[in-house]
């Protein structure tokens, strides 16, 4: 951890649109604050590339505050950089030392096309939603506490699946771009509350069969997407969904 | 069409292929690591060629060799249908990647790993599997049995063969370091109270199987064994 302010030297990758190559490109910044956050040092850089007449750097970036899932940056090899539990927006610059060169590339998945730079198209993860990420039911108002009895393991198991927040670094740091471990996420908050019963064998199905349409990898157990998930969703999820599969496969009478 | 859609063409079900061949392995192996062991009873390999014979004329044990090589086959090919589906998934690749900061390596190259048993695998069907089924075994033990323990006495002389041997047991202790406890996990075998056992069982195993296959040629070309 450093105290002072730092001299920084980071490749970023350029990239104009989807059709054409891109390259990693260095860019010198002096003076960095070790209290910046990442996305922060990223803004210097932005403003000192406009008043220089150059293109600004496209980054994804939304709530700044580790909970919207848009900031997607894969630092040194890492996504989110090297601190555990963290996204980009709340890694900050105290994480490096004065001198430090830093590569920085955009997710790298077919199924995540990169849009430009650093910013890549994550509508795959809403098509997997849309094929059966929710329950058919008209909520209405919310119900008296303890109306329907959930046993608190089970409403805390599906509440931490539900702290996925759809950032893509599971995907992104998979050697296979496998998009398991957020797909079993969004299941299992489901699969595991009574809410989710009705339609949890149909759900599986269709989730799964999506994830596979769109291009994602398949899963080999490295458990890299637990050990880089910014939320900590655990691979267990994976194997429920796993059983789940397999239980709508052979088990269930009813076919999709 | 029939109820069960795309159980085994799903990228899930590509995975229980995996895991239920690669378990199906896992039991050969102990059948396979126990009988070849006879041969530390050092009596010239005459508890082991009984062992060996039973193997060979047993009509159970040679309809299970037909499911065994469907089931190395099933292993090898789908391993070569996700391999390659894994590369389209990711066409440009990172220019940093910091894998070893995530994950072991072996989970990561479980494709070479395999590769390399698989080279061992040919030389070793022809050092062994070839002549007993086929070119057939020239002599026979004190008990009448055809002296398979001869035919490993001999092929064990070779310093080459006992070199490759102990590195593919190498390969194949890593192999089964990651592919033990991930077999349970793909078929959604994950639970907090055997979790713990699944894994210390899955190392002890790899490393108990791999030293003692690796012990046989070892022994053998040492004159250890007689």
């Amino acid at each position: 951890m450093s105290t002072g302010n730092m001299n920084l030297t980071l490749k970023v990758w350029r990239q104009k649109n989807n059709k054409t190559k891109g390259a990693l490109v260095d860019y010198k910044l002096a003076d960095i604050s070790p209290d910046m956050s990442f996305l922060e040092m990223f803004d210097v850089l932005n403003e000192q590339l406009i008043n220089k007449g150059d293109e600004p750097i496209v980054f994804d970036h939304d709530c700044r505050e580790g909970i919207c899932g848009m900031c997607s940056m894969f630092i040194n090899g890492r996504p989110h950089g090297p601190k555990d539990l963290v996204t980009t927006c709340q890694l900050h610059m105290r994480s490096f030392k004065d001198g430090d060169t830093i590569v920085v590339e955009p997710w790298r998945a077919a199924a995540f096309p990169v849009v430009k730079d650093l910013t890549v198209d994550r509508s795959a993860f809403d098509r997997v939603i849309a094929a059966g990420g929710f329950i058919s039911v008209n909520t209405g108002n919310a119900q008296d506490a303890n109306n329907l009895p959930i046993p608190k393991m089970q409403a805390d198991a599906a509440f931490e699946a539900a702290a996925c927040i759809g950032c893509g670094a599971c995907v992104a740091t998979c050697k296979n771009a496998s998009a398991m471990l957020f797909v079993s996420a969004k299941i299992s908050q489901l699969a595991l509350l009574p809410q989710g019963q009705p339609e949890r064998y149909r759900r599986v199905q269709s989730m799964v069969a999506q994830m596979d349409a769109e291009g994602f990898g398949n899963c080999t157990n490295t458990g890299a997407c637990e050990a880089e998930c910014p939320k900590g969703i655990s691979l267990e999820n994976i194997a429920r969904m796993n059983r789940d599969f397999a239980s709508a496969k052979f088990i269930s009478e009813e076919t999709i | 069409m029939s109820g069960f859609g795309n159980a085994f063409s799903s990228s899930i079900g590509k995975k229980f292929i995996m895991g239920i061949t690669g378990l199906f392995l896992v039991l050969f192996l102990i059948v396979h690591c126990f009988i070849n062991a006879l041969i530390f009873f050092n009596d010239g390999g005459l508890t082991f060629n009984i062992g060996a014979h039973f193997m060979a004329s047993n009509w159970i044990i040679r309809a299970g060799e037909i499911v065994l090589f469907v089931g190395l086959l099933a292993h090898i090919f789908q391993a070569l249908r996700l391999t390659l589906q894994n590369q389209k998934a990711r066409p440009v690749k990172y220019a940093v990647n910091a894998g070893e900061a995530n994950s072991k390596w072996y989970s990561r190259s479980m494709g070479l790993l395999g590769t390399l048993l698989l080279i061992f695998l040919i030389v070793h069907l022809s050092n062994f599997w070839v002549v007993s089924r086929f070119t057939g075994i020239p002599t026979v033990d004190a008990n009448g049995h055809e002296d398979l323990y001869a035919v490993m006495a001999l092929t064990f002389q070779n310093i080459w063969i006992v070199i490759l041997y102990t590195l593919a047991m190498i390969s194949l202790c890593y192999h089964l370091l990651h592919g033990f406890a991930s077999a349970f996990q793909t078929l959604g075998w994950n639970h907090s109270k055997y979790n713990g056992i699944i894994k210390s069982v899955g190392v002890w195993y790899s490393i108990l199987i791999s030293l003692l296959f690796a012990a046989m040629p070892i022994a053998v070309y040492a004159g250890l064994i007689h």
